[in-house]
């Protein structure tokens, strides 16, 4: 999970990481009391999870309140890079001397974690890599040794740090390190950090990523998820603990396993490309050992999207048995309609592995004019674009 | 022959009092597969019965190898307690262990891992997130089903477990050496590369099967080791090529990242690698039956 700037502000200063103070604001009235508390300049920066808002128009600096709930105005409602700006952040200003770069991260190439830290900071750090990788450091951290205060050292001395800010340097990336791995974060990048007027130096921006596989470790984590973002769709499926992400097609996908169901995804889509370009509508993975009331919710789910015009359901009985399956299509149609919710989108299932013959017999002695059964996967994907072309 | 896991090779489950533990250790149990035992502090001492089966539980990974002389362990214990499970089992030096959980934070991975390396790289760890490695006909460690192929001289490799098992049924009257699900997380023990060397060096693998999927780039590193590495034909397939950028598709690994970690740079790396690359899963068969013929 990505944060916003301000929630990254906000874990930056809860593990004494020093940044300016600032507040977060949903209206221009909340902006001019966020600017009458910080006095003085303010910086008033959109906040959307997209690089390169200051070139967009999305960062002005106001002086006074006024200037600030007019800057807000300005900014709150604004499309960045296909972002909605729904909150700005004010934060003090800084009379910055120098920026420089400074994250931690995963690698997965080498299973570890990398610190990343650059003197030229203030820029994409990609930019840099790319035109001065001299003036790039890549220093690894082992996942168990950490930061210390030898460690740190060494950072600073690779990214060739100036001495005049060495120690404060030190200080921060050992306090990053540890809010890093105190909230299971898989990023925590400063760009920048920077030397100000008064010699000290400050974290100007926070970008974060949260580990979800962690939340179960993280309560406070679940608050920091942005509802405004999150689609209806996708909010209904994580109630039911369904592993479901909307795309924008119109052939609804249901299978089991991430790897087939994105294998689905493709196959369907390259099958649309010869059915008036129907693409898939959204992923959704029902896991192992699929019931009755899972295949319910998963339909209910993907039958509630108003753009989906033909499901796809395709299932390779692995652990789970394929009869299992063809009954929990026929009993979640008669749950749904039982609901109150008729089923009037075709389906198509495609049953293979483990008991697929009786399933594909259960299927078809069921009889329901709705489902239609196909015996290979690209026959099935074919069909259901097909089916999905027909009812635009 | 299979690689890392034979008829012969000695299976502790930890976690196997556990729901989802001994629902597969009974079924590892009726593949054939020689469980000796099973690791629950808690429970040290006690016997389960698997239908006729007796197999002890041992207080640590440590008592079982002394015990039993195990040699691999398949891991299903809770998220949590994932880390400890798998650090036990490095500490105990068993040569494989298997970790089926799903759902392990990655700084936990990354931790285990670590201290593998520490701890000279004694112990081949599989996963997390995976199904497990099977050898059709000699031994199964994990949830890949057992009666999908028999054995035949086909290596496969995959971060996905459905896409394996789909693999394995469209090919199985050829069969399988052995199939490893090294798993979908951005940190795993075991990668493709690992698997593609050992097929490579293993006489009764012919040809080898690798199956990716968005996110990282351990496919274009896969595709740089054949190169240089790999003789033995490879066929190869990629899920996720309309999969949209920044959003997760059910493994915490797969995700495009900017524009890393996307399916047709991974497939126009194994292409240039002398790869072929099936569109679907079943070009890809096709396309692993005409080596094979």
């Amino acid at each position: 999970m990505d944060l916003f700037e301000y929630q990254g502000r906000d874990l930056f200063e809860r593990h004494g990481l020093p940044v300016l103070g600032g507040g977060v604001a949903e209206t221009p009235q909340e902006a001019r009391a966020i600017a009458e508390r910080l006095g003085g300049k303010v910086v008033v920066k959109a906040q959307v999870k997209v690089g390169g808002r200051g070139k967009a128009g999305g960062v002005k600096l106001a002086d006074g309140a006024d200037e600030a709930e007019a800057r807000a105005t300005d900014i709150l409602g604004m499309d960045i890079k296909g972002h909605t700006v729904h909150k700005v952040m004010l934060a003090e200003t800084a009379d910055i001397k120098e920026e420089y770069y400074f994250s931690y991260l995963l690698d997965r190439a080498n299973r570890t974690f990398l610190c990343i830290a650059s003197v030229a900071g203030g820029m994409e750090i990609e930019q840099v890599a790319e035109e001065q990788p001299d003036r790039v450091a890549k220093v690894a951290i082992d996942a168990n040794l950490g930061v210390d205060e030898a460690k740190a050292r060494e950072i600073v001395t690779q990214a060739k740090f100036p001495a005049e800010v060495a120690e404060h340097v030190v200080d921060i990336a050992v306090k990053l390190w540890a809010a890093f791995v105190a909230e299971d974060a898989l990023l925590v990048e400063v760009n920048p950090l920077a030397k100000v007027g008064d010699g000290r130096v400050l974290c100007l921006d926070a970008k974060v990523t949260l580990d979800e596989n962690a939340e179960f470790r993280h309560a406070d984590h679940a608050a920091l998820v942005d509802q405004s973002a999150v689609d209806p769709l996708e909010q209904a499926a994580k109630a039911k603990n369904l592993n479901y992400v909307k795309l924008d097609g119109e052939v609804g996908i249901i299978g089991n396993g991430a790897g087939l169901v994105m294998s689905t995804l493709d196959v369907v889509a390259y099958a649309g490309e010869s059915h008036g370009g129907v693409k898939p509508a959204n992923f959704l993975d029902i896991g192992g050992g699929a019931s009755a009331q899972v295949m319910a919710n998963g339909l209910e789910v993907v039958l509630s999207d108003p753009s989906v015009k033909s499901v796809f359901v395709n299932v390779f009985g692995g652990i789970t048995a394929c009869d299992e399956v063809a009954n929990g299509i026929i009993q979640a149609l008669a749950l749904l309609g039982e609901r109150g919710e008729q089923v009037t989108k075709p389906l198509v299932v495609r049953l293979d592995g483990n008991n697929a013959e009786a399933g594909r017999a259960i299927l078809d002695g069921a009889n329901n004019p709705l489902v239609e059964r196909v015996d290979t996967m690209d026959g099935a994907a074919e069909r259901a674009a097909e089916l999905a072309a027909a009812g635009k | 022959m299979a690689i890392w896991l034979t008829k012969e090779s000695k299976v502790i489950v930890q976690g196997m009092t556990g729901s989802e533990g001994s629902k597969h250790t009974r079924r590892m149990l009726a593949a054939g597969t020689n469980v000796v035992g099973g690791v629950n502090p808690r429970k040290a001492g006690t016997t389960v019965d698997f239908d006729g089966t007796s197999l002890p539980v041992f207080a640590s990974v440590g008592e079982a190898i002394k015990e039993t002389g195990a040699d691999v362990s398949v891991i299903f214990v809770p998220p949590a307690f994932t880390k400890a499970a798998v650090v036990e089992a490095i500490d105990a030096e068993i040569p494989l262990a298997v970790v089926i959980t799903e759902g392990v934070p990655v700084q936990d991975s990354a931790a285990a891992w670590a201290y593998n390396v520490s701890k000279g790289n004694k112990t081949r760890v599989i996963g997390p997130n995976c199904p497990g490695i099977a050898s059709p006909g000699a031994s199964n460690a994990g949830i890949i089903p057992a009666d999908i192929t028999p054995a035949g001289r086909i290596g496969l490799v995959s971060k996905s477990g459905t896409l394996t098992y789909q693999l394995m049924y469209e090919l199985r009257d050829i069969g399988f050496s052995t199939s490893v699900g090294i798993g979908g997380d951005p940190v795993i023990g075991t990668t493709h590369i690992d698997a593609l060397r050992a097929f490579q060096d293993d006489p009764d693998t012919d040809a080898i099967v690798m199956i990716g999927e968005i996110g990282g780039d351990a496919e274009e590193r896969a595709a740089e080791f054949i190169k240089e590495h790999v003789t033995k034909p490879v066929v190869g397939y990629i899920a996720g090529f309309t999969a949209p950028p920044g959003k997760t598709m059910g493994h915490a690994g797969a995700i495009i990242s900017g524009s890393a970690g996307t399916a047709d740079a991974k497939k126009v790396a194994l292409e240039a690698a002398g790869v072929k690359v099936g569109k679907t899963p079943s070009e890809t068969a096709r396309l692993m039956r005409e080596v094979m013929s």
